[in-house]
């Protein structure tokens, strides 16, 4: 039910509403629930509706951590 | 991340859940209960990852499989007795109802639509030009929002023939009724939900019923990261409330949404199915919007229905049972002839064990 691919909002395309790309697909959307979001913002999407905006830092700092764990698992295997 | 990055933390993540399981004394159980997350689990083979003694369970959080048999009869009945079109996401149209399924009521002839927006029955309703045009509302506050938006939207539009069947759930009040149970240690959040309601609505997890809690995105690692997390709280003895999905989840949640939820619905009691009567989890439409409730304005005489007594989803669905302690699974209910809602539902418990084996 719920998709949890981010997409980047496009374009504001009328009060409330954008239109977002993932990957060449492209479709319009509410932001009835998000009406802060601007273009270039990743959203959340769920049944037409923008509900979250993606927050960057907060994802680069989990990707960070992630690496971080894999390149020390990386050594511990190795030697 | 490189290559190979992924397993490699994965690996890692699961030796640490082992090291802090080893301490453990007894089985832990852990309930997911959003479907996304059961579905998850199964893609990624994520159990495989986890020791003898951490149990996952599913729990409530499938709109379908909690949605009563009533519900369906209830939509045909309108259907027929109105001339309404009937307007639903997908995931509801093949669900056996007490005299068929909206796919059967389709083959002889009633008006189905199947959308993916809600935001598509204001339209439907235009393009019906005065029929009545009903919407089959599910779903749980991740869903509600988006209803709320479109009933506001047709309210300005002064649409008058929308109209929506409301069997809507809130998820505290029966996630107080589990967090009580003596069976379940801890719970992997649901993502979405918590996105709209935020990470700090779940505090009575551990101040009230000393259970732990995480919020979790709905990748991999997402997943293992929070069941680590939540096996060390387990193993520490300091259930508390964690939030690994924060690129997406604030402590605060997403306050617009849930004013649009506030100001279109007002709690009333629901039936879910398999758990019965829950007091204060549903939702109706209130004030101007009550102009929309298909239960005031579209009423019919729905029988009472009743499950097949062999069927196990009440047990399921409070994580007391798996599906392949169930005689009838993969036998006489499968995901093409489905007994139950959690085996008719694609993220309901017995179509993900189904699909992927009994791990
Ligand atoms: S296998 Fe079918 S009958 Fe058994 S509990 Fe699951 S849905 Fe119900």
């Amino acid at each position: 039910m719920c998709l949890a691919i981010p997409m980047e909002l496009i374009e504001i395309t009328g009060e409330g509403t954008g239109k977002v790309n993932a990957g060449g697909i492209r479709t319009d959307v509410s932001l009835m629930m998000i009406p802060h979001a601007k273009v270039g913002d990743y959203l959340i999407i769920h049944a037409g509706f923008g509900i979250e905006i993606l927050d960057r830092e907060e994802a680069r700092i989990r990707l960070d951590l992630f690496k971080e764990i894999a390149e020390a698992t990386r050594h511990l295997e190795e030697t | 991340m490189k290559q190979g990055d992924e397993s490699l933390a994965a690996r890692s993540l699961s030796r640490e859940i082992y090291e802090e399981a080893g301490a453990l004394p007894t089985e832990v159980r852990f309930m997911e209960v959003c479907g996304t997350h059961t579905m998850a689990i199964h893609e990624a083979g994520l159990k495989s990852l986890l020791p003898e003694n951490i149990k996952l369970v599913s729990g409530p959080g499938c709109p379908v499989c909690v949605t009563e048999k009533s519900f369906i009869d209830e939509a045909i009945l309108i259907g027929k007795e109105y001339d309404a079109c009937l307007v639903t996401f997908g995931d509801l149209v093949r669900v056996p109802g007490s005299f068929g399924s909206l796919a059967s009521y389709r083959a002889e002839g009633g008006s189905i639509r199947v959308v993916y927006s809600p935001l598509d029955a204001i339209a439907a309703a235009e393009e019906a030009l005065g029929r009545p045009t009903v919407f089959l509302g599910v779903g749980f506050e991740t869903t509600i929002p988006t209803i709320a938006a479109t009933l506001k939207t047709a309210l300005g539009k002064g649409v008058d023939n929308l109209f929506v069947v409301s069997a809507f759930k809130t998820i505290h009040p029966p996630l107080k009724i589990l967090a009580a149970k003596d069976d379940l240690d801890g719970f992997l959040l649901p993502g979405h939900v918590s996105a709209i309601l935020g990470s700090n609505c779940f505090e009575y997890l551990p101040r009230d019923f000393h259970k732990a809690g995480v919020v979790a995105g709905f990748e991999g690692l997402d997943i293992l990261q929070a069941l680590r997390d939540l096996v060390r709280m387990v193993a520490r003895k300091s259930p508390h409330i964690a939030n690994d999905y924060k690129r997406v989840v604030r402590s605060e949640g997403n306050p617009t949404a849930r004013a649009l939820i506030d100001e279109v619905f007002a709690p009333c009691d629901a039936s879910w199915r398999g758990l019965g009567v829950i007091p204060g989890s549903g939702l109706v439409p209130k004030g101007p919007y009550s102009r929309f409730d298909a239960s005031v304005h579209l009423p019919v005489d729905v029988p009472p229905a009743e499950d097949d007594p062999r069927c196990r989803c009440a047990a399921i669905l409070m994580g007391s049972r798996t599906p392949d302690t169930c005689g009838l699974f993969g036998r006489e209910c499968t995901p093409e002839y489905p007994v139950g809602p959690c085996m008719v539902s694609s993220e309901g418990t017995c179509a993900a064990y189904y699909k992927y084996g009994a791990v």
